[in-house]
């Protein structure tokens, strides 16, 4: 018995030194203390296949790679991890819902234990441990992966996305502090156009800054795809305002929005000819690590997005949440992974690698050294807090995602923002489409 | 050994009736269907059968990774009233139809320029193999620098010479993102039209150049009534596949504009990619690319049955 534990601590070591990541021994120390005294205790000879999205950030695959090493080793849980890039995560965890093999782990994006919520393994107790020892968890992260009061997976991280703008910009546009609600950010963007320092957010198939910023600015004004009976209601008043209002905004972007995808406002804004964004964190870390763009990155601050005229935080922001198929022949060592990677001694190491790209969705990571590290994180660190699932106040799930995938939200607005419809035309178009996926 | 291969073996066969099985083995019109039937198992595994469950699917309302029910002609009656679809419809036509034309008519120009008589011929035919050469995906990335609404090289070049004060808005408005795909196609097309008619035009013999010199034939009549007529066939087969790989055309339109500005440049194969495989609805997009089926059937009909006219193998007044 001394023996094996032995051995398998050396292996812990070497998995250690291979991902080239977090101080070996003391995590391997904590692992397998965590490992006896967890409520979970993994099967013998277990095996799980884990499919996450594929890291922005090196250092959060380093940390997260670091945990499964220790997992691993404490747990002797065979570990096959393996990336997919955005866009085909969801697609292959449907198909391994539907075929029932291939996956026992899904770490995937907005809603997605809710696609399949028949092929999950409810995970109550790990929620109501983690809850219990960290503080709860936000509203909003709750939502995307609860069906009643049962959860279909554990919103590990929220990516959060926010204002980033130039403070010598918006302070020469007259505005000491960035705008909190759409007036005011309207008149900063027309001043920012005026000086020459303009703004830009995309109206193109940009699947992640596109969405993220334009259902802003429809649910900031009470307009939805859907209400909470999952009844098309696109078709309204303030649908007509959301448009009328972004027409007046996209007249101030610099020009070629309507060609922009994920990448466009961060190119444009590194080389210092966007003023005023609205990205993940990337932009910022990615000035901060060059080391030409010194000024750049000093003069880089994030701000909350403006509150809309309903009077309460509209944001899309992109949960990242984990599930468990029911078919995984190792539940336990499934729930005791996903546990795992939740406890302090892990997360904040890995809320520390990812750089302010990942935020907590319990409440207890508030205090987060990730996010005093630098005082410029600070705003991402709401961002489990202020946002609405990505089926806005309907019911998260397929369709909803669907409705994200096809772009019948951004195609609205581009459609009108561009001139190519009247504000009835365009909603039409989309209102067809809605009714249709929602049929 | 050799003392039992020696013994008559006929002595001993039976004579019987011949039965099915016999007929099926040695009759020699079975026989060609046996040796044939390799290359039809292979046919129908990938291409019959793919082509089959396509088609099948659009009549489902099939998810990914999720079996449909058949749903009959559902999908194809929403896409009547899609206004997208349509206009995808249109733009992949009106894609196919123009780059399609201008990729005739510099390939043939330039096949006609590398078919004469020109210092470094061999690497001036290599050359013009280069666009073909680059993986599409490449060249449609570079293109995709080129026509960036900040940072192309075109924008920024007419700026300095004081041509320009504002970027060219190449691939966020409307006209000119058609107008920028459009040419990326044709760029990366050209090659494939010249090279091959430049194959056609050597098999034309120069004995009837020479008669034709000797009879006074200027140029122009030297082409229009030797080359062009003996080139027909090849014509036919180049622009069937040229307008077929335009019509189907799908990286360039992804890597550049994904269907923006406002689905400007949306192509039928991108939407139904955009609809099947990114936002889920396999039944849906199985739907848009079945649909394209008609218009390449159409394509190939035009060759198929002009190939079979000695007017168009042999020139024109001759039927």
């Amino acid at each position: 018995m001394q023996d094996f534990t032995r051995r398998t601590l050396l292996q812990g070591g070497t998995a250690l030194a291979a991902t080239g990541a977090l101080t070996g021994s003391a995590l391997f120390d904590f692992a397998k203390a965590w490992a006896q005294s967890a409520p979970w205790k993994a099967e013998k000879g277990a095996k799980l296949t884990v499919m996450r999205w594929r890291r922005f950030v090196p250092a959060e695959d380093d940390a997260f790679n670091a945990m499964v090493a220790a997992f691993k080793a404490a747990t002797g849980t065979e570990m096959n991890v393996f990336s997919e890039s955005f866009e085909d995560v969801q697609p292959k965890a449907a198909v391994a819902a539907n075929t029932g093999s291939g996956l026992d782990l899904a770490w995937g994006l907005h809603t997605l234990p809710q696609l399949f919520p028949s092929q999950v393994l409810q995970m109550n107790d790990v929620a109501d441990y983690l809850g219990k020892k960290y503080g709860g968890w936000t509203d909003a992260a709750a939502v995307t992966c609860k069906q009643g009061n049962n959860w279909l997976g554990i919103p590990v991280a929220t990516i959060g996305g926010y204002m980033t703008y130039r403070k010598s910009s918006v302070e020469k546009a007259g505005f000491k502090d960035f705008p909190k609600d759409f007036p005011g950010f309207l008149e900063m963007c027309k001043a920012l156009k005026k000086n020459n320092t303009p703004a830009g957010f995309p109206l193109g198939h940009a699947s992640g800054d596109a969405n993220a910023w334009l259902h802003w600015i429809l649910w900031g004004h009470g307009a939805y795809t859907v209400d909470k009976d999952n009844k098309v209601v696109i078709n309204s008043p303030e649908t007509v305002k959301a448009l009328e209002y972004c027409k007046a905004l996209s007249d101030t972007f610099i020009p070629g929005v309507a060609s922009w995808n994920d990448s466009s406002n961060n190119k444009a804004y590194l080389s210092g000819e966007l003023h005023c964004t609205a990205n993940g964190i990337s932009i910022y870390v990615a000035a901060k690590d060059d080391a030409s763009k010194k000024e750049l990155t000093e003069d880089t601050y994030h701000a909350l997005w403006p509150v809309g005229p309903i009077g309460k935080p509209t944001e899309l922001q992109l949960c990242v949440p984990i599930l468990a198929f029911k078919f995984t022949k190792y539940p336990n060592a499934a729930k005791a992974f996903v546990a795992f990677m939740l406890e302090k001694e892990n997360y904040d190491k890995w809320l520390t690698g990812a750089r302010g790209y990942l935020t907590h969705t319990l409440n207890a990571y508030d205090n987060s050294p990730v996010w005093t590290a630098d005082p410029k994180n600070q705003v991402f660190s709401q961002a489990s807090k202020r946002a609405l699932p990505a089926s806005g106040v309907g019911t998260p799930g397929e369709k909803a995602a669907t409705a994200i995938a096809d772009f019948l939200v951004v195609d609205m607005f581009a459609n009108y923002c561009t001139g190519r419809e009247d504000a009835k035309g365009a909603i039409a178009v989309t209102e067809r489409q809605l009714k249709r996926i929602y049929r | 050994m050799a003392d039992i291969a020696m013994q008559p073996r006929t002595a001993k066969r039976q004579i019987r009736e011949a039965t099915a099985w016999d007929q099926l083995r040695t009759n020699h019109n079975w026989l060609g269907f046996w040796f044939m039937l390799p290359a039809m198992a292979f046919l129908i595994f990938f291409l019959a059968y793919p082509l089959g469950l396509g088609v099948w699917i659009s009549f489902t309302d099939a998810k990914i990774g999720r079996p449909g029910e058949f749903i009959g002609t559902e999908n194809y009656e929403w896409l009547w009233g899609d206004s997208i679809f349509w206009l995808s419809v249109f733009n992949t036509l009106l894609y196919t139809f123009i780059a399609s034309a201008i990729k005739f008519g510099i390939g043939l120009y330039l096949a006609l320029l590398l078919n004469e008589n020109m210092p470094f011929k061999a690497m001036l035919r290599a050359l013009v193999l280069i666009p073909f050469i680059v993986p599409t995906v490449l060249s449609a990335l570079a293109f995709w620098w080129i026509f960036d609404s900040q940072f192309s090289i075109i924008s920024w070049s007419l700026k300095q010479m004081g041509v320009i004060t504002e970027n060219i808005n190449f691939l966020g408005d409307v006209t000119w993102a058609r107008v920028c795909v459009i040419f990326a196609n044709i760029w990366r097309g050209v090659p494939f039209v010249a090279i091959t008619l430049l194959a056609g035009l050597q098999t034309v013999q120069p004995s009837l150049y020479e008669a034709a010199t000797l009879d006074g034939a200027s140029k122009w009549e030297m082409f229009r009534f030797i080359t062009y007529p003996l080139l027909t066939p090849i014509i036919a087969v180049v622009m069937t596949f040229s307008v077929l790989f335009t019509f189907t055309d799908f990286q360039l339109i992804w890597a550049m504009t994904r269907g923006g500005p406002v689905n400007a440049t949306h192509l039928m194969a991108t939407l139904s990619y955009q609809r099947a495989i990114i936002a889920g609805q396999l039944g849906e997009g199985a739907a848009i690319s079945s649909a394209m089926i008609p218009f390449l059937l159409a394509a190939i009909m035009v060759s198929w049955f002009g190939l079979q006219r000695r007017k168009w193998q042999q020139g024109e007044n001759n039927d």
